[in-house]
């Protein structure tokens, strides 16, 4: 049979104010009907400009220097050369959409706010068929029920910014699909998903695939996705294929050393206790005697770092009362969440986006105001009541605890050097002169593994990975002692990824720093973490130490997370049947005694060795 | 949905309440007041003074009576339609202001219709074709337009009128139909004359419009919804018209609020250069004589076209953009 994709030799230049730079180089691959293909490489590799030439939608300062890509329609009609297509021409515009369509990576921002899901979704149906209006929104509404719309005639009139991440997600994927295209290209599909989300669209798609007999071309930088959905595998770096090949080939002889680096540079639950990722490239960290110069914790002063008790966080949703405000019904982001962290530990909280995490970490930095507990800090001895603090012992508080944010581009003003960046944090705490200042800055960025001589650069000028090292700089600008990483790796790429949480490791052993670290990613907190908190709900379902959370998992949630996460290894695929038994149900559906309402929501219970599970205490009893 | 409309209309209240205080405020801000300035100036002339129509004025307008009081009434004559008597005119103030508040009505439309007519094209060209030659030129000319005073560009554009069209300078109207009832001929002289003063007041708004609009397109064309639209295999045109136009259609719809108040007092000083007959160059007079029953009864004119601009385009916006719609409190 005839392949229904065939690239051959393609070259793409890109013009950056007049000089040529050669983005894909001589790359190519063929796609069977009815097969998928994973196309992986880091940012930057080609993988996406690659996607866009063959649907011809590539940005304006790009030129095809060279190459083809030969669509053969699996209906019998002649082979076209999309090459040779006039980009926005008739006969182009005829295949996207129709025969080859796309989902991208963020489904908020691939979606148009201001069209109905019906509408838009719609939209290619009426374009490339045709069709009346009433067979085609009966066809649109059957498409939304094919990918998981609980209530399609509802999602018809819904707005994209009514519905969850997972939610807009299925519909982009019912946007490309509606009009049974022959070739789905996945744009990092999953890369913005918790998950257990994640897993759901992955099965999702999987299964789509089959019931219309179309081939995917899926384009990722996680090798666990691979293993889980691709026949075969394109490795690109640099705009050239490293490796290509069937999968089981790919993954058990990578030849290429990039692929072999790629996969080493994943964290997985196999690891032994002390072992290294290794990046695919390494930073160089060097302290300098600034840096050097931080006071050990005194022996007195305890082991007790942060204490958390009893913290209950709601919000309100505002209702629309005639001249008078009513307050809607109150949400607990956080209800009753109690922890302790030890000094030097790297405690990990892990759950699903809208889980409450993130609330916890800006209770304990008092960015926002609890509504009950307490959070006592310990500096060196001094107790210091962080939710009640003055101002004064606040802005003392605050020397002491940073933070580390999930976006590595929101983080960071455009707008200032990145000397301003890391110098802001000592002009605001008035600390030391010019000369101190600025020696400072030159040494934080030889501890992140930044040349000093970028100082005067802005943030636009570095990659992900580097501006996330910027912001852990400044972090550390006030020499701190807790740092509350929220997700601080999840928009990195995996190659990225490990260089960082070393980065991130080796600073904690370095300077004796002590870590909240957030995060959905098990196998990232089981890499970096000493004690584990698995949160639902705004909740903490079950604590424990690293090795006792991993190798007795208790708590359905956990089971549920922990099976959710994609490995790249080929005989261990992605059970969906665990995930959608945990973490994709809601708290009364889960098993005795771990259900819940949340009228009764049961309390943590010692199961030994510091491990605690919520659980319904009346059902112990009546099981012991 | 009603319920917004209605509590914005009500929300209306007592945001012209408050400026009708801060209105008469400063209209009584300057020593005296018209009839005293009146008397002095005639006695100065050594004519004689009128005591009784002197002392009927004060006393029917209360001039003699506390602040709180001389407000109340004129706040309370408003209500009724009673705008007051113009010291300076010698009559109502409707009287008074008549044609010239219609003739206002009619150049200002213009220019927004003007302004709009041109700046879309001009503005979505731009956009679509970014540092191209077209691009480059269009921006300039708009420059050009931001940076040329409007009496400046008056005068120009009368001179031009004048040798070129033979249109007799100055006025909305050829000065035989002057006080005349409404003719189709007067009708056809003020469309001959009102161009001028439309040209003329729109382009610096013009020039504004574009290039805000070419910056928010701009902005919304590189969105990745414009990419998923182009994917689905959407006509160029049609994925320009249906996403990214529709969105930078929000802030040329919240625009409107602050258009209307703009071009009436913008086109003041363009009016007084090219004599038209419309409010501005009153509302200059009255507040320079004091003759607060006119002045009062333009600025809280201005103040309700204010707020009514703005309420329009916050309904528009409500009617437009579903996020607007149904978070923030609106009901489905």
């Amino acid at each position: 049979m005839a392949d229904l994709i065939d690239v051959r030799d393609l070259s793409i230049d890109f013009d950056d104010r007049g000089t040529r730079i050669r983005a894909l180089d001589r790359v190519s691959f063929r796609i069977a009907p009815g097969d998928t293909l994973a196309l992986v490489g880091e940012s930057g590799s080609g993988k996406s400009v690659t996607a866009q030439a063959m649907m011809r939608i590539l940005p304006r300062n790009a030129t095809i220097a060279s190459g083809s890509v030969v669509f053969t329609p699996p209906d019998g009609h002649n082979p076209i050369d999309i090459v040779r297509l006039v980009p926005d021409g008739r006969a182009m515009r005829r295949i996207r959409g129709a025969r080859i369509s796309m989902i991208f990576q963020e489904p908020m921002v691939s979606l148009s706010p201001l069209h109905t899901i019906g509408d838009q979704v719609s939209e290619a149906l009426f374009l490339h068929r045709k069709i009346s209006h009433r067979a085609g929104m009966r066809e649109t509404e059957d498409m939304l029920r094919r990918v998981g719309f609980p209530d399609p005639p509802r999602a018809l009139r819904t707005y994209p910014f009514e519905l969850s991440g997972g939610l807009r997600q299925r519909a982009m994927i019912a946007m490309a699909l509606v009009c049974r295209p022959s070739l789905l290209i996945a744009d990092e599909p999953t890369t913005a998903l918790d998950v257990t989300m994640q897993a759901q669209i992955l099965e999702l798609i999987k299964s789509l695939q089959a019931d219309l007999g179309m081939a995917v071309l899926i384009i990722t930088h996680d090798l666990g996705v691979v293993a889980n959905v691709a026949q075969s595998v394109v490795v690109l770096y640099r705009g050239r294929v490293m490796e290509s090949g069937p999968i089981d080939a790919i993954f058990e002889r990578p030849a290429h050393p990039y692929l072999r680096a790629l996969l080493r540079a994943v964290p997985h639950f196999d690891m032994k206790p002390g072992e290294r990722l290794v990046p695919v490239r390494d930073v160089e960290s060097e302290t300098g005697p600034l840096v050097e110069t931080r006071k050990a914790w005194p022996a007195d002063a305890g082991s007790e770092h942060l204490r958390v008790r009893n913290i209950v966080k709601s919000f309100t949703t505002r209702a629309g009362g005639f001249l008078i405000r009513r307050e809607g019904p109150a949400f607990r982001a956080v209800d009753d969440v109690s922890l302790t962290i030890r000094r030097g530990q790297c405690f990990g909280l892990v759950g699903e986006s809208g889980c409450g995490k993130t609330t916890l970490s800006k209770v304990i930095m008092r960015a926002l105001e609890p509504d009950r507990g307490e959070v006592t800090y310990n500096d060196r001895g001094r107790t210091i009541d962080v939710v009640h603090a003055s101002s004064d012992a606040l802005m003392q508080f605050r020397r002491r605890v940073q933070y580390i944010f999930q976006d590595p581009f929101g983080s960071l003003s455009p707008r200032m050097t990145v000397f301003d960046i890391l110098r802001e944090p000592l002009v605001i705490h008035g600390i030391g002169d010019a000369d101190h200042r600025a020696q400072m800055a030159k040494e934080l960025m030889r501890l992140v593994g930044l040349d000093p001589r970028y100082l005067n650069r802005y943030p636009h000028s570095f990659s992900g990975g580097q501006r996330q090292r910027i912001g852990i700089a400044r972090a550390l600008a006030l020499s701190p002692d807790l740092i509350l990483c929220d997700e601080p790796v999840s928009a990195l790429d995996v190659s990225i990824q490990a260089q960082v949480l070393n980065l991130l490791k080796d600073l904690q052993a370095d300077l004796g720093l002590t870590y909240l670290f957030i995060s959905h990613n098990l196998a990232v907190v089981d890499y970096v973490a000493d004690e584990i908190a698995v949160m639902c709900r705004g909740r903490i379902v079950e604590i424990a130490p690293r090795e006792v959370l991993f190798r007795h998992p208790m708590h359905p949630y956990t089971l549920g997370l922990l099976a959710a996460v994609p490995y790249p290894d080929l005989a261990r695929k992605l059970d969906l049947g665990a995930v959608m038994r945990g973490a994709a149900r809601r708290p009364e559906e889960w098993p005795a005694p771990y259900a819940w309402t949340d009228a009764s929501a049961g309390e943590l219970v010692h199961v030994g060795d510091g491990h605690r599970v919520r659980m319904q205490t009346a059902n112990v009893r009546e099981a012991a | 949905m009603l319920q917004y409309i209605v509590k914005r209309i009500l929300m209306m209240i007592p945001t012209l309440l408050m400026v009708s205080v801060i209105v008469f405020t400063i209209i009584q801000l300057p020593p005296g007041n018209y009839l005293e300035s009146y008397i002095a100036e005639l006695e100065a002339q050594g004519e004689s003074v009128d005591r009784q129509k002197v002392e009927f004025l004060r006393e029917y307008y209360g001039l003699d009576q506390p602040l709180p009081k001389q407000y109340l009434r004129w706040v309370g004559g408003m209500l009724r339609g009673d705008f007051g008597y113009s010291f300076e005119f010698n009559m109502p103030v409707t009287k008074v202001v008549g044609d010239r508040m219609l003739l206002t009505v009619i150049v200002s439309f213009a220019t927004i219709l003007f302004t709009w007519a041109i700046a879309f094209p001009i503005g979505i060209y731009s956009a679509t074709h970014q540092y191209s030659w077209g691009d480059y030129g269009l921006s300039f000319l708009g420059f050009l337009g931001i940076a040329i005073p409007n009496f400046m560009l008056a005068l120009v554009m009368m001179y031009v009128a004048n040798v070129v069209f033979g249109t007799t300078i100055g006025g909305l109207m050829d000065p035989e139909y002057i006080g005349k009832p409404w003719t189709w001929d007067k009708v056809k002289s003020v469309l001959e004359h009102s161009w001028i003063p439309v040209v003329v007041i729109g382009t610096s708004g013009t020039a504004g419009m574009i290039r805000r609009l070419r910056a928010n397109l701009l902005d919304e064309l590189s969105k990745q919804y414009v990419v998923t639209a182009r994917a689905k295999g959407l006509p160029p045109r049609k994925v320009l018209r249906k996403y990214p136009l529709r969105m930078a259609l929000n802030f040329f719809i919240s625009d409107i609020g602050s258009l209307l108040p703009h071009i009436i007092s913008g086109a003041e000083i363009t009016a007084v250069v090219l004599s038209l007959p419309t409010t501005g160059p009153m509302l200059l007079n009255a507040l320079k004589s004091q003759d607060m029953y006119l002045a009062g009864s333009f600025l809280m004119f201005l103040a309700f076209l204010i707020v009514v601009g703005v309420l329009i385009s916050d309904l528009a916006l409500v009617a437009l953009d579903p996020r607007i719609r149904l978070s923030g409190g609106v009901a489905r």
